[in-house]
Protein backbone atom coordinates (compact mmCIF):
# COMPACT_ATOMS: atom_id res chain seq x y z
CA UNK A 1 0.00 0.00 0.00
CA UNK A 2 3.15 1.97 0.38
CA UNK A 3 1.57 3.38 -3.53
CA UNK A 4 -1.56 4.46 -2.04
CA UNK A 5 -2.13 8.39 -2.36
CA UNK A 6 -2.90 7.91 1.76
CA UNK A 7 0.19 7.00 2.29
CA UNK A 8 1.67 10.35 0.38
CA UNK A 9 -1.07 12.34 2.55
CA UNK A 10 0.17 11.61 5.62
CA UNK A 11 -1.51 13.38 8.23
CA UNK A 12 1.71 14.86 9.53
CA UNK A 13 1.87 16.43 6.17
CA UNK A 14 -1.39 17.33 6.02
CA UNK A 15 -1.54 19.16 9.12
CA UNK A 16 1.81 21.07 8.20
CA UNK A 17 0.45 22.11 4.67
CA UNK A 18 -2.63 23.59 6.25
CA UNK A 19 -0.93 25.21 9.44
CA UNK A 20 2.56 26.03 7.80
CA UNK A 21 5.01 26.65 10.04
CA UNK A 22 7.73 29.61 10.28
CA UNK A 23 5.10 31.62 7.22
CA UNK A 24 6.04 34.78 6.32
CA UNK A 25 9.08 37.51 5.41
CA UNK A 26 11.75 37.36 7.98
CA UNK A 27 12.37 41.19 9.26
CA UNK A 28 16.41 40.38 10.18
CA UNK A 29 16.56 38.52 6.75
CA UNK A 30 20.40 38.41 5.67
CA UNK A 31 20.41 35.98 2.31
CA UNK A 32 17.25 34.83 0.88
CA UNK A 33 16.24 33.34 -2.90
CA UNK A 34 13.21 32.68 -4.59
CA UNK A 35 12.40 29.73 -6.65
CA UNK A 36 9.55 28.48 -9.50
CA UNK A 37 8.54 25.60 -10.94
CA UNK A 38 7.97 26.56 -14.50
CA UNK A 39 5.56 23.37 -14.96
CA UNK A 40 3.34 24.49 -12.43
CA UNK A 41 3.91 27.86 -11.40
CA UNK A 42 4.42 27.44 -7.93
CA UNK A 43 6.87 29.67 -6.11
CA UNK A 44 8.71 29.32 -2.84
CA UNK A 45 10.94 32.10 -1.29
CA UNK A 46 12.91 31.25 1.26
CA UNK A 47 14.16 33.98 4.14
CA UNK A 48 17.49 33.50 6.14
CA UNK A 49 19.41 35.17 8.81
CA UNK A 50 22.75 33.45 8.98
CA UNK A 51 25.41 35.00 11.43
CA UNK A 52 28.94 32.93 10.16
CA UNK A 53 28.07 29.54 9.60
CA UNK A 54 24.93 29.45 11.56
CA UNK A 55 21.51 29.59 10.43
CA UNK A 56 19.69 31.12 12.76
CA UNK A 57 16.26 31.92 11.81
CA UNK A 58 14.38 30.43 8.62
CA UNK A 59 10.77 31.72 6.80
CA UNK A 60 9.52 31.04 3.66
CA UNK A 61 6.49 32.59 1.59
CA UNK A 62 5.36 30.07 -0.93
CA UNK A 63 2.20 29.39 -3.03
CA UNK A 64 1.97 25.54 -3.52
CA UNK A 65 0.90 22.46 -3.41
CA UNK A 66 0.30 20.13 0.06
CA UNK A 67 3.79 19.05 -0.54
CA UNK A 68 5.34 21.44 -1.20
CA UNK A 69 4.33 23.61 1.47
CA UNK A 70 4.64 20.50 4.01
CA UNK A 71 8.41 20.34 3.14
CA UNK A 72 8.95 24.07 3.56
CA UNK A 73 7.37 24.12 6.65
CA UNK A 74 9.52 21.21 7.82
CA UNK A 75 12.74 22.60 6.12
CA UNK A 76 12.36 26.29 8.36
CA UNK A 77 12.05 24.36 11.19
CA UNK A 78 14.57 21.59 11.11
CA UNK A 79 17.03 24.30 9.57
CA UNK A 80 17.04 26.70 12.15
CA UNK A 81 19.56 26.85 14.49
CA UNK A 82 21.83 24.72 12.06
CA UNK A 83 25.45 25.30 10.81
CA UNK A 84 25.02 25.80 6.79
CA UNK A 85 26.77 22.68 5.96
CA UNK A 86 24.53 20.95 8.26
CA UNK A 87 21.55 22.26 6.59
CA UNK A 88 22.95 21.55 2.63
CA UNK A 89 23.57 17.76 4.29
CA UNK A 90 19.80 17.48 5.22
CA UNK A 91 19.24 18.24 1.71
CA UNK A 92 21.16 15.90 0.81
CA UNK A 93 19.88 13.31 2.76
CA UNK A 94 16.34 13.87 2.17
CA UNK A 95 16.66 14.02 -1.71
CA UNK A 96 17.82 10.59 -1.58
CA UNK A 97 14.73 9.48 1.62
CA UNK A 98 12.67 10.95 -1.36
CA UNK A 99 14.05 9.63 -4.83
CA UNK A 100 15.71 6.09 -3.91
CA UNK A 101 14.78 2.76 -2.25
CA UNK A 102 18.16 3.33 -0.48
CA UNK A 103 17.98 2.77 3.12
CA UNK A 104 18.53 6.20 4.54
CA UNK A 105 19.72 6.75 8.68
CA UNK A 106 16.49 8.19 10.25
CA UNK A 107 18.09 10.15 12.51
CA UNK A 108 18.10 14.11 12.08
CA UNK A 109 15.09 13.65 9.56
CA UNK A 110 12.49 14.54 11.92
CA UNK A 111 8.74 14.72 10.31
CA UNK A 112 10.72 14.87 7.03
CA UNK A 113 10.60 11.35 6.89
CA UNK A 114 6.84 11.33 6.16
CA UNK A 115 7.64 12.13 3.06
CA UNK A 116 9.76 9.28 2.20
CA UNK A 117 6.37 8.43 0.27
CA UNK A 118 6.82 11.16 -2.60
CA UNK A 119 9.43 8.19 -4.19
CA UNK A 120 6.72 6.27 -5.34
CA UNK A 121 5.34 10.10 -7.17
CA UNK A 122 8.23 10.84 -9.38
CA UNK A 123 6.21 13.58 -10.68
CA UNK A 124 5.86 15.41 -7.33
CA UNK A 125 9.65 14.80 -6.67
CA UNK A 126 10.06 18.85 -7.97
CA UNK A 127 7.23 20.04 -5.22
CA UNK A 128 9.38 18.54 -2.35
CA UNK A 129 12.43 20.14 -2.89
CA UNK A 130 11.59 23.29 -4.25
CA UNK A 131 12.08 25.24 -0.47
CA UNK A 132 15.24 23.31 -0.19
CA UNK A 133 16.47 24.37 -3.54
CA UNK A 134 15.25 28.16 -2.08
CA UNK A 135 17.57 27.60 0.40
CA UNK A 136 20.95 26.18 -1.25
CA UNK A 137 20.30 28.93 -3.64
CA UNK A 138 20.05 31.53 -0.94
CA UNK A 139 23.44 30.70 0.78
CA UNK A 140 25.00 29.72 -2.65
CA UNK A 141 27.17 32.80 -2.69
CA UNK A 142 28.62 32.27 1.02
CA UNK A 143 29.74 28.81 0.12
CA UNK A 144 29.69 25.69 2.72
CA UNK B 1 -38.77 9.08 -27.64
CA UNK B 2 -36.26 10.71 -26.15
CA UNK B 3 -34.67 8.00 -24.52
CA UNK B 4 -34.45 6.52 -27.81
CA UNK B 5 -32.19 9.08 -28.76
CA UNK B 6 -30.33 9.10 -25.54
CA UNK B 7 -30.05 5.38 -26.08
CA UNK B 8 -28.76 5.32 -29.64
CA UNK B 9 -26.28 7.93 -29.00
CA UNK B 10 -25.14 6.14 -26.22
CA UNK B 11 -24.60 2.97 -28.64
CA UNK B 12 -22.83 5.26 -31.12
CA UNK B 13 -20.40 6.54 -29.14
CA UNK B 14 -20.24 3.04 -27.36
CA UNK B 15 -18.30 1.67 -30.49
CA UNK B 16 -16.84 4.83 -31.57
CA UNK B 17 -14.71 4.61 -28.10
CA UNK B 18 -13.91 0.84 -29.29
CA UNK B 19 -12.30 2.77 -31.94
CA UNK B 20 -9.37 3.84 -29.47
CA UNK B 21 -7.04 0.72 -28.44
CA UNK B 22 -5.44 2.92 -25.31
CA UNK B 23 -8.36 3.48 -23.68
CA UNK B 24 -9.22 0.14 -22.95
CA UNK B 25 -6.22 0.03 -20.40
CA UNK B 26 -6.16 -0.33 -16.68
CA UNK B 27 -3.68 1.77 -14.88
CA UNK B 28 -2.89 0.80 -11.30
CA UNK B 29 -5.11 -1.31 -11.63
CA UNK B 30 -8.31 0.90 -12.49
CA UNK B 31 -9.87 1.78 -16.04
CA UNK B 32 -8.39 4.34 -17.73
CA UNK B 33 -10.65 7.50 -17.48
CA UNK B 34 -8.38 9.76 -19.67
CA UNK B 35 -9.77 13.26 -19.28
CA UNK B 36 -6.66 15.56 -20.61
CA UNK B 37 -8.06 15.53 -24.08
CA UNK B 38 -7.06 19.56 -24.58
CA UNK B 39 -3.66 18.59 -23.99
CA UNK B 40 -3.75 15.84 -26.12
CA UNK B 41 -6.24 13.63 -27.73
CA UNK B 42 -6.09 9.44 -28.05
CA UNK B 43 -5.61 7.65 -31.51
CA UNK B 44 -8.15 5.60 -33.08
CA UNK B 45 -7.01 2.65 -34.73
CA UNK B 46 -7.62 4.30 -38.44
CA UNK B 47 -5.31 6.57 -37.71
CA UNK B 48 -2.88 4.25 -36.04
CA UNK B 49 -3.08 1.24 -39.07
CA UNK B 50 -3.04 4.07 -41.81
CA UNK B 51 0.55 5.00 -40.30
CA UNK B 52 1.26 1.52 -39.69
CA UNK B 53 0.75 0.79 -43.56
CA UNK B 54 2.64 4.17 -44.65
CA UNK B 55 5.82 2.33 -43.66
CA UNK B 56 5.01 -0.94 -44.45
CA UNK B 57 4.06 -0.32 -48.02
CA UNK B 58 4.30 3.15 -49.35
CA UNK B 59 6.85 5.00 -47.57
CA UNK B 60 9.59 7.19 -49.95
CA UNK B 61 11.00 10.71 -49.52
CA UNK B 62 8.02 13.35 -51.46
CA UNK B 63 8.22 15.31 -54.08
CA UNK B 64 11.68 14.14 -55.06
CA UNK B 65 11.68 10.81 -56.70
CA UNK B 66 10.69 9.79 -60.46
CA UNK B 67 9.96 5.84 -59.07
CA UNK B 68 7.20 4.22 -57.47
CA UNK B 69 7.33 4.40 -54.25
CA UNK B 70 8.02 8.21 -54.02
CA UNK B 71 4.78 8.91 -56.65
CA UNK B 72 3.02 6.83 -54.19
CA UNK B 73 3.70 8.62 -51.08
CA UNK B 74 3.64 12.03 -53.14
CA UNK B 75 0.13 11.29 -53.63
CA UNK B 76 -1.20 10.54 -50.39
CA UNK B 77 0.61 13.43 -48.87
CA UNK B 78 -0.88 15.28 -51.47
CA UNK B 79 -4.44 13.85 -50.52
CA UNK B 80 -4.22 14.29 -46.96
CA UNK B 81 -3.61 17.88 -47.69
CA UNK B 82 -6.76 17.79 -49.79
CA UNK B 83 -8.88 16.64 -46.56
CA UNK B 84 -7.85 19.21 -44.94
CA UNK B 85 -8.68 21.49 -47.46
CA UNK B 86 -12.25 20.25 -47.34
CA UNK B 87 -12.11 19.72 -43.68
CA UNK B 88 -11.69 23.78 -43.19
CA UNK B 89 -12.85 24.97 -46.26
CA UNK B 90 -9.78 26.65 -47.78
CA UNK B 91 -10.57 27.82 -51.21
CA UNK B 92 -7.20 25.80 -52.41
CA UNK B 93 -4.88 23.49 -51.65
CA UNK B 94 -2.01 26.20 -51.63
CA UNK B 95 -3.33 27.28 -48.44
CA UNK B 96 -2.50 24.28 -46.70
CA UNK B 97 0.68 24.34 -45.04
CA UNK B 98 2.23 21.32 -43.37
CA UNK B 99 4.10 22.31 -40.32
CA UNK B 100 5.08 20.66 -36.84
CA UNK B 101 2.18 21.87 -34.77
CA UNK B 102 0.13 25.41 -34.44
CA UNK B 103 3.17 26.31 -32.36
CA UNK B 104 5.48 26.76 -35.86
CA UNK B 105 2.72 27.86 -37.66
CA UNK B 106 2.61 31.01 -35.33
CA UNK B 107 5.97 31.11 -35.26
CA UNK B 108 6.50 30.99 -39.43
CA UNK B 109 3.68 33.68 -39.31
CA UNK B 110 5.44 35.98 -36.89
CA UNK B 111 9.08 35.40 -38.58
CA UNK B 112 7.75 35.69 -41.76
CA UNK B 113 4.70 38.21 -42.39
CA UNK B 114 5.80 40.03 -38.94
CA UNK B 115 9.39 40.55 -39.50
CA UNK B 116 8.60 41.62 -43.65
CA UNK B 117 5.63 43.94 -42.65
CA UNK B 118 5.81 45.18 -38.99
CA UNK B 119 7.38 48.70 -37.68
CA UNK B 120 7.90 50.42 -34.83
CA UNK B 121 4.38 52.26 -34.18
CA UNK B 122 2.59 48.96 -35.42
CA UNK B 123 0.42 47.21 -32.86
CA UNK B 124 -0.86 43.43 -32.64
CA UNK B 125 -3.88 42.54 -30.31
CA UNK B 126 -3.73 39.64 -28.52
CA UNK B 127 -6.07 38.32 -25.55
CA UNK B 128 -5.54 37.86 -22.09
CA UNK B 129 -7.10 33.70 -22.59
CA UNK B 130 -3.98 33.43 -25.22
CA UNK B 131 -1.66 30.14 -24.93
CA UNK B 132 1.79 31.13 -24.36
CA UNK B 133 2.21 29.65 -28.01
CA UNK B 134 0.12 32.83 -29.02
CA UNK B 135 2.17 35.63 -26.95
CA UNK B 136 5.62 34.59 -26.80
CA UNK B 137 6.04 34.60 -30.50
CA UNK B 138 4.69 38.14 -30.94
CA UNK B 139 6.90 39.32 -28.01
CA UNK B 140 9.88 38.34 -30.24
CA UNK B 141 9.00 39.81 -33.15
CA UNK B 142 8.11 42.58 -31.37
CA UNK B 143 11.58 43.25 -29.66
CA UNK B 144 12.94 43.06 -33.28
CA UNK B 145 10.21 45.25 -34.91
CA UNK B 146 9.70 47.70 -32.34
CA UNK B 147 5.59 47.28 -32.32
CA UNK B 148 3.66 47.28 -29.18
CA UNK B 149 1.66 44.36 -28.13
CA UNK B 150 -2.01 45.16 -26.78
CA UNK B 151 -4.58 42.93 -24.99
CA UNK B 152 -8.11 42.44 -24.93
CA UNK B 153 -9.29 41.36 -21.13
CA UNK B 154 -11.22 39.01 -20.38
CA UNK B 155 -14.47 39.35 -17.65
CA UNK B 156 -15.00 37.33 -14.52
CA UNK B 157 -16.97 34.99 -16.36
CA UNK B 158 -13.81 33.82 -19.45
CA UNK B 159 -15.70 36.00 -22.08
CA UNK B 160 -13.54 38.49 -24.34
CA UNK B 161 -14.43 42.41 -23.58
CA UNK B 162 -15.47 42.93 -26.95
CA UNK B 163 -16.33 46.98 -26.16
CA UNK B 164 -12.34 47.12 -25.22
CA UNK B 165 -11.15 45.22 -27.72
CA UNK B 166 -13.04 47.57 -30.44
CA UNK B 167 -11.49 50.51 -28.12
CA UNK B 168 -7.93 49.09 -29.00
CA UNK B 169 -8.59 48.74 -32.60
CA UNK B 170 -7.07 51.76 -34.17
CA UNK B 171 -5.36 51.87 -37.85
CA UNK B 172 -1.94 50.95 -35.67
CA UNK B 173 -3.43 48.03 -35.74
CA UNK B 174 -1.80 45.41 -38.20
CA UNK B 175 -2.70 42.09 -36.42
CA UNK B 176 -4.84 40.61 -34.18
CA UNK B 177 -3.69 37.09 -33.28
CA UNK B 178 -7.14 35.26 -30.66
CA UNK B 179 -7.65 31.88 -30.11
CA UNK B 180 -10.81 30.35 -31.21
CA UNK B 181 -11.85 28.55 -28.21
CA UNK B 182 -9.46 29.15 -24.97
CA UNK B 183 -7.71 26.00 -23.92
CA UNK B 184 -7.46 26.72 -20.13
CA UNK B 185 -11.06 28.58 -19.51
CA UNK B 186 -13.17 26.65 -22.49
CA UNK B 187 -14.40 29.77 -24.24
CA UNK B 188 -15.35 29.97 -27.57
CA UNK B 189 -14.98 33.43 -28.49
CA UNK B 190 -16.97 35.38 -30.85
CA UNK B 191 -14.54 34.87 -34.40
CA UNK B 192 -16.88 35.90 -37.11
CA UNK B 193 -17.39 39.52 -35.16
CA UNK B 194 -13.49 40.33 -34.00
CA UNK B 195 -12.78 39.00 -37.68
CA UNK B 196 -15.12 41.58 -39.08
CA UNK B 197 -13.71 44.62 -36.49
CA UNK B 198 -10.41 43.78 -37.63
CA UNK B 199 -11.04 44.13 -40.90
CA UNK B 200 -12.63 47.07 -41.09
CA UNK B 201 -9.64 48.49 -39.11
CA UNK B 202 -7.40 47.31 -42.09
CA UNK B 203 -5.94 44.63 -39.34
CA UNK B 204 -5.28 40.83 -40.46
CA UNK B 205 -6.37 38.12 -38.26
CA UNK B 206 -4.45 34.50 -37.14
CA UNK B 207 -6.77 32.33 -35.30
CA UNK B 208 -5.36 29.51 -33.18
CA UNK B 209 -7.66 26.99 -33.58
CA UNK B 210 -6.05 23.86 -31.67
CA UNK B 211 -8.94 23.66 -29.22
CA UNK B 212 -11.77 24.31 -32.16
CA UNK B 213 -11.11 21.67 -34.79
CA UNK B 214 -12.13 18.65 -32.67
CA UNK B 215 -15.46 20.42 -31.17
CA UNK B 216 -16.94 22.14 -33.87
CA UNK B 217 -16.79 22.73 -37.70
CA UNK B 218 -14.53 25.35 -39.32
CA UNK B 219 -15.50 26.88 -42.48
CA UNK B 220 -12.42 29.61 -43.09
CA UNK B 221 -13.97 31.00 -45.97
CA UNK B 222 -16.84 32.31 -43.51
CA UNK B 223 -14.94 33.35 -41.20
CA UNK B 224 -12.86 34.95 -43.55
CA UNK B 225 -9.76 34.30 -41.31
CA UNK B 226 -6.71 35.65 -42.77
CA UNK B 227 -4.64 32.88 -40.68
CA UNK B 228 -5.63 29.68 -38.60
CA UNK B 229 -3.52 27.24 -37.12
CA UNK B 230 -3.68 23.84 -35.37
CA UNK B 231 -2.09 20.72 -33.93
CA UNK B 232 -3.28 17.35 -35.61
CA UNK B 233 -2.44 15.70 -32.28
CA UNK B 234 -5.48 17.70 -30.67
CA UNK B 235 -7.72 15.95 -33.93
CA UNK B 236 -7.00 12.39 -32.97
CA UNK B 237 -4.17 12.91 -35.35
CA UNK B 238 -0.38 12.28 -34.81
CA UNK B 239 1.71 14.66 -32.59
CA UNK B 240 4.89 16.61 -34.68
CA UNK B 241 2.23 17.74 -37.45
CA UNK B 242 0.04 20.38 -38.00
CA UNK B 243 -1.75 22.39 -40.50
CA UNK B 244 -1.30 27.05 -40.95
CA UNK B 245 -3.80 27.72 -43.42
CA UNK B 246 -3.13 31.21 -44.94
CA UNK B 247 -5.05 33.30 -47.36
CA UNK B 248 -3.22 32.60 -51.26
CA UNK B 249 -2.36 36.52 -51.42
CA UNK B 250 -1.15 37.11 -48.05
CA UNK B 251 0.92 33.90 -48.39
CA UNK B 252 2.71 35.08 -51.88
CA UNK B 253 3.52 38.25 -50.37
CA UNK B 254 5.48 36.66 -47.77
CA UNK B 255 9.33 35.74 -48.05
CA UNK B 256 10.00 32.28 -46.70
CA UNK B 257 10.29 30.73 -43.63
CA UNK B 258 12.83 28.37 -43.31
CA UNK B 259 15.73 27.57 -46.36
CA UNK B 260 16.32 24.43 -47.54
CA UNK B 261 15.19 21.41 -49.98
CA UNK B 262 11.35 21.48 -51.85
CA UNK B 263 10.92 25.09 -50.99
CA UNK B 264 12.57 26.21 -53.68
CA UNK B 265 12.62 26.62 -57.83
CA UNK B 266 16.01 27.32 -58.73
CA UNK B 267 19.48 27.62 -56.13
CA UNK B 268 22.09 29.01 -57.53
CA UNK B 269 24.99 31.40 -55.71
CA UNK B 270 24.21 34.42 -57.23
CA UNK B 271 20.09 34.02 -55.86
CA UNK B 272 17.63 31.65 -55.36
CA UNK B 273 14.23 31.41 -56.52
CA UNK B 274 11.60 30.20 -54.31
CA UNK B 275 8.28 27.19 -54.95
CA UNK B 276 5.10 27.86 -55.51
CA UNK B 277 2.80 27.32 -52.66
CA UNK B 278 2.16 25.70 -50.41
CA UNK B 279 5.45 24.41 -51.09
CA UNK B 280 7.78 27.98 -50.50
CA UNK B 281 7.31 27.33 -46.55
CA UNK B 282 7.79 23.57 -46.38
CA UNK B 283 11.20 23.66 -46.48
CA UNK B 284 13.38 19.83 -45.80
CA UNK B 285 11.73 16.55 -45.49
CA UNK B 286 8.45 16.76 -44.27
CA UNK B 287 6.73 15.07 -41.70
CA UNK B 288 5.52 12.45 -44.22
CA UNK B 289 3.93 9.89 -42.27
CA UNK B 290 2.12 11.97 -40.02
CA UNK B 291 0.63 14.10 -42.99
CA UNK B 292 -0.82 10.91 -44.58
CA UNK B 293 -2.03 10.25 -40.56
CA UNK B 294 -3.55 13.65 -40.28
CA UNK B 295 -5.48 13.11 -43.24
CA UNK B 296 -7.00 9.86 -41.92
CA UNK B 297 -7.49 11.68 -38.59
CA UNK B 298 -9.37 14.42 -40.43
CA UNK B 299 -11.62 11.68 -42.28
CA UNK B 300 -12.13 9.78 -39.35
CA UNK B 301 -13.95 13.29 -37.07
CA UNK B 302 -15.77 13.69 -40.29
CA UNK B 303 -17.13 10.62 -40.77
CA UNK B 304 -18.91 10.75 -37.59
CA UNK B 305 -19.80 14.30 -37.92
CA UNK B 306 -20.00 17.68 -35.92
CA UNK B 307 -23.74 17.15 -35.64
CA UNK B 308 -23.10 13.49 -33.52
CA UNK B 309 -19.80 15.62 -31.89
CA UNK B 310 -21.28 18.31 -30.66
CA UNK B 311 -24.50 17.22 -29.40
CA UNK B 312 -22.81 14.15 -27.49
CA UNK B 313 -19.98 16.35 -26.03
CA UNK B 314 -22.63 19.53 -25.01
CA UNK B 315 -24.21 17.04 -23.08
CA UNK B 316 -20.79 15.70 -21.48
CA UNK B 317 -20.43 19.16 -20.68
CA UNK B 318 -23.43 19.73 -19.19
CA UNK B 319 -23.66 16.71 -17.02
CA UNK B 320 -20.05 17.41 -15.62
CA UNK B 321 -20.66 21.24 -14.81
CA UNK B 322 -24.01 20.01 -12.68
CA UNK B 323 -21.70 17.45 -10.99
CA UNK B 324 -19.39 19.34 -10.18
CA UNK B 325 -21.31 22.63 -9.15
CA UNK B 326 -22.80 20.19 -6.41
CA UNK B 327 -19.53 20.42 -4.72
CA UNK B 328 -19.67 23.22 -2.40
CA UNK B 329 -15.59 23.64 -2.52
CA UNK B 330 -15.73 23.52 -5.78
CA UNK B 331 -14.89 26.50 -8.29
CA UNK B 332 -15.37 26.36 -11.80
CA UNK B 333 -12.62 29.04 -13.42
CA UNK B 334 -14.54 30.16 -17.19
CA UNK B 335 -18.58 30.37 -17.66
CA UNK B 336 -18.96 31.62 -20.87
CA UNK B 337 -22.43 31.00 -21.92
CA UNK B 338 -20.03 29.65 -25.51
CA UNK B 339 -18.43 26.76 -24.60
CA UNK B 340 -16.20 24.00 -26.42
CA UNK B 341 -16.21 20.39 -23.39
CA UNK B 342 -13.17 21.95 -21.10
CA UNK B 343 -13.94 23.01 -17.50
CA UNK B 344 -11.33 24.25 -15.40
CA UNK B 345 -11.85 24.29 -11.97
CA UNK B 346 -9.85 25.33 -8.57
CA UNK B 347 -11.44 23.14 -5.18
CA UNK B 348 -11.15 25.39 -1.79
CA UNK B 349 -7.90 24.67 0.10
CA UNK B 350 -6.15 22.10 -1.65
CA UNK B 351 -3.74 22.53 -4.58
CA UNK B 352 -4.44 21.73 -8.10
CA UNK B 353 -1.31 19.09 -8.08
CA UNK B 354 -2.57 17.32 -5.05
CA UNK B 355 -5.94 16.99 -7.04
CA UNK B 356 -4.42 15.82 -10.13
CA UNK B 357 -2.05 13.46 -8.31
CA UNK B 358 -5.42 11.54 -6.29
CA UNK B 359 -7.29 11.87 -9.12
CA UNK B 360 -4.21 9.74 -11.08
CA UNK B 361 -3.79 6.83 -8.39
CA UNK B 362 -7.41 6.38 -9.39
CA UNK B 363 -6.72 6.13 -12.82
CA UNK B 364 -8.13 9.51 -13.78
CA UNK B 365 -6.25 11.61 -15.89
CA UNK B 366 -6.84 15.59 -15.92
CA UNK B 367 -4.25 18.35 -16.72
CA UNK B 368 -3.10 20.56 -13.98
CA UNK B 369 -1.00 23.28 -13.44
CA UNK B 370 -1.70 26.74 -15.71
CA UNK B 371 -2.00 25.02 -18.92
CA UNK B 372 0.57 27.11 -20.78
CA UNK B 373 -1.58 29.76 -19.82
CA UNK B 374 -0.23 31.99 -16.72
CA UNK B 375 -2.12 35.01 -17.82
CA UNK B 376 -5.24 33.55 -17.15
CA UNK B 377 -3.93 32.30 -13.99
CA UNK B 378 -2.96 35.55 -12.74
CA UNK B 379 -6.68 36.87 -13.88
CA UNK B 380 -8.22 34.70 -11.89
CA UNK B 381 -5.72 35.14 -9.07
CA UNK B 382 -5.43 30.96 -8.75
CA UNK B 383 -1.71 29.43 -8.99
CA UNK B 384 -2.67 26.64 -10.83
CA UNK B 385 -5.92 25.48 -11.90
CA UNK B 386 -7.28 21.30 -12.41
CA UNK B 387 -8.96 20.97 -16.16
CA UNK B 388 -10.90 18.27 -17.57
CA UNK B 389 -10.82 18.18 -21.00
CA UNK B 390 -13.42 16.17 -23.10
CA UNK B 391 -13.59 14.39 -25.94
CA UNK B 392 -16.50 12.43 -28.50
CA UNK B 393 -15.02 8.97 -27.02
CA UNK B 394 -15.83 10.37 -23.26
CA UNK B 395 -18.87 8.66 -21.19
CA UNK B 396 -21.01 9.89 -18.54
CA UNK B 397 -19.67 6.70 -16.12
CA UNK B 398 -16.74 8.54 -16.79
CA UNK B 399 -17.18 11.50 -15.05
CA UNK B 400 -19.02 9.89 -12.38
CA UNK B 401 -15.85 8.01 -11.34
CA UNK B 402 -13.99 11.49 -12.06
CA UNK B 403 -16.81 13.23 -9.39
CA UNK B 404 -16.18 10.41 -7.25
CA UNK B 405 -12.01 10.95 -7.68
CA UNK B 406 -13.09 14.65 -6.39
CA UNK B 407 -14.98 13.14 -3.35
CA UNK B 408 -12.06 11.37 -2.11
CA UNK B 409 -10.28 14.46 -2.41
CA UNK B 410 -12.54 16.18 -0.51
CA UNK B 411 -12.27 13.11 2.36
CA UNK B 412 -7.95 13.19 2.61
CA UNK B 413 -8.28 17.40 2.65
CA UNK B 414 -11.14 17.36 4.95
Amino acid sequence: MSESVSNLYQDVILDHSKKPRNFGKLKSTTHYARVNNPLCGDKVTVYLKIEGKYILDATFEARGCAISLASASMMSEMIKGKKINEAIALFRKFYILITTEQNVHNDGLGDLKALSGVKNFPTRVECATLSWKAMEKAVEEIGY
Amino acid sequence: MSLNIEYSDKMHFASIRADFPILSQKVYGKSLVYLDNGASTQKPKQVINNITATYERSYANVHRGVHYLSQISTDAMELARGTVRGFVNARSDSEIIFVRGATEGINLVASSWGRENLKSGDEIILSEMEHHANIVPWQLVSEQTGATIKVIPISDSGELEMSEFQKLLSDRTKLVAITHVSNALGTIVPLSEIIRYSHDAGALVLVDGCQAVPHLPVDLQELDADFYTFSGHKLYGPSGIGILYGKESILESMPPYQGGGEMIDTVSFKGSTWADLPFKFEAGTPNIADAIGLGEAVNYVSSIGFDAIGAHEASLLSYATERLNQIESVKIIGNASNKAAIISFVIEDVHPHDVGTILDRDGIAVRTGHHCAQPVMERYDVPATVRASFAMYNTFEEIDLFVKGLQKVQEIFS
